[in-house]
């Protein structure tokens, strides 16, 4: 971090206190300074602790804070730190249940680069936004929950609906881990026969069309985790065929022949529980879509941590 | 904050450091709050991931069967791991493996105090299944890397919470910790240095 990146970031910081406080961008840079070289407190975080001195100074809120007005207008997938104030233009793909008072609407928002989710406070007194419907919205907040990035709407978000639309990007994230758990409904299920309900039957009962004559399929329902970040990963009939070598046709007859449908997510689990996998698709929600998955079956190398465990 | 519950990341942690993570806590008050063990590198766990050799079982129950398991790590320290009829399916497998195996255990970390005032860590499986060799060397330089990441941000973070409590709590240099991913890590080294039979 060199002193001219410093005074900028200090200016930053300036211009968002400017009308509050009576405070130098000399004694903002120190402020930094100290932090970032005595410290060694990374940038980011110490940006943010002087941040916040000067909000308790203030008396301010962190939503008070506006960018500035000259925000950085942002691609979707450039979003990559937490408490960065950025405008996007972006396209409502999916509205969720917002399972807080506080929260008025949480969903997927999406440009050509890709998603990401959003939350918009209810505090915050901000228009609907409609599923569908591609707006600009100016002054958001972008922030991360292990390893995933989102964007707050806030009290100062401009929202501006916009008459285009948006082809939206498939994200593709790709994920390495240890399979280290399969949850029920995992294995040979029976879906709803009823057109465009795929629902999974729960003791041969659709939720929305109740008793039903299911259709076999297979799937998986997994937790890939990295030990840093936990992943769920749905497999789909193709992508569990593939992870576990079981077809539809065989699964059906280990199912008959043990008059249990049961027997088939046992067999999985033994193949693929514990094992170590690279995982790659679209996310959708808190899911990763497998579209690709390979077995990492080749001892990593230990060379290169063996390198830093010395350096230390 | 997040609107849907988010699962507990298993922690990759050799035996050295998981056997030393004596000290619990809980986040909230609430009786069923999930009670995490402090690393002494300084990050919480409600959850590992183990892959070891799996060296011997034994009932230990006394009026119903109780497994024990002992798990030993590339360094010759050992996890214990404890099943009973509450982990049916972990227990099964405790009875029904032959030692030696390699095995890859997700549990929960316990402890409990002995009559003579020790505290033991320990861990409580939610599964544990028969992996092969190439599972195990990718989970030892994980494993290493993590620790190595854990006490990098424990030598650098003034503030963070978790590395502040096992200031606090322990008085435990990191440097072990660090010698003991190198051992695994040379380990490994060795074993791929061998010639072919």
């Amino acid at each position: 971090m060199t002193e001219s990146d410093l005074r900028t970031q200090a200016t930053e910081i300036h211009e968002q206190f400017s009308d509050q406080l009576e405070v130098t961008v000399e004694e903002i840079e120190e402020r930094l300074e100290t932090l970032v070289n005595e410290y060694k407190v990374p940038t980011n975080e110490a940006r943010r602790s002087v941040i916040n001195t000067y909000l308790d100074e203030a008396g301010m809120d962190r939503d008070d804070l506006g960018g500035g007005g000259g925000n950085e207008h942002v691609d979707i997938a450039e979003i990559d730190s937490p408490e960065e104030w950025v405008d996007i233009t972006a396209k409502v793909v999916d509205l969720w249940d917002a399972t807080s008072d506080a929260v008025a609407q949480v969903g997927l928002l999406g440009d050509e680069t890709g998603t990401i989710k959003f939350t918009k406070w209810s505090k915050s007194d901000l228009p609907s936004l409609e599923e569908g419907a591609v707006y600009n919205l100016r002054n958001v907040v972008t922030d991360e929950y292990q390893g995933r990035f989102s964007v707050k709407l806030n009290r100062t978000t401009t929202i501006e609906e916009l008459d285009e639309d948006i082809e939206v990007g498939e994200d593709d994230v790709e994920i390495e881990g240890a399979l280290v758990d399969i949850q029920s409904d995992s294995g040979l299920i029976k879906r709803c026969p009823e057109e465009d309900c795929t629902r999974v039957l729960q003791n041969g009962r659709c939720s929305e069309h109740g008793e039903v004559e299911g259709e076999f399929d297979l799937r998986i329902k997994a937790v890939v985790d990295d030990g840093a970040d936990v992943y769920e990963v749905i497999f789909d009939k193709e992508t569990t065929e593939e992870l576990t070598g079981i077809d539809l046709e065989e699964a059906q007859e280990m199912a008959m022949d043990a008059l249990d449908t049961s027997v088939v997510a046992d067999e999985m689990t033994d193949k693929i529980l514990g094992q170590y996998y690279s995982v790659t698709g679209p996310t959708f929600g808190r899911y990763v879509l497998a579209n690709e998955v390979e077995q990492l079956r080749e001892p990593a190398d230990p060379e290169a941590v063996l390198i830093k465990a010395r350096s230390i | 904050m997040s609107s849907v519950p988010t699962r507990e990341v298993a922690k990759r942690v050799f035996a050295r450091e998981f056997n030393d993570a004596t000290y619990t806590f809980k986040e909230s008050d609430d009786d069923r709050a999930p009670v995490y063990v402090l690393l002494p590198t300084g990050e919480s766990a409600n959850r590992i991931f183990v892959v070891g050799t799996l060296t011997e079982t034994q009932d230990v129950g006394e009026d119903s069967e109780y497994w024990q398991g002992r798990i030993v790590d590339p360094n010759g320290d050992t996890y214990f791991t404890y099943a009973g009829q509450y982990q049916p399916e972990a227990a099964s497998m405790l009875r029904e493996l032959e030692p030696p195996a390699y095995v890859a255990v997700v549990g929960k970390p316990r402890t409990y105090e002995t009559d003579e005032g020790d505290v033991n860590v320990s861990i409580r499986p939610e599964s544990i299944t028969e992996v092969g060799e190439a599972v195990r060397d990718r989970w030892v330089v994980e494993t290493a890397e993590r620790t190595l990441d854990r006490i990098q941000t424990f030598e650098e973070s003034e503030h963070d919470e978790y590395v502040q409590m096992a200031r606090d709590e322990y008085d435990l240099p990191t440097e072990n910790y660090r010698r003991a991913a190198v051992e695994a890590l040379e380990s490994l080294e060795e074993e791929t240095a061998e010639p072919a039979p």
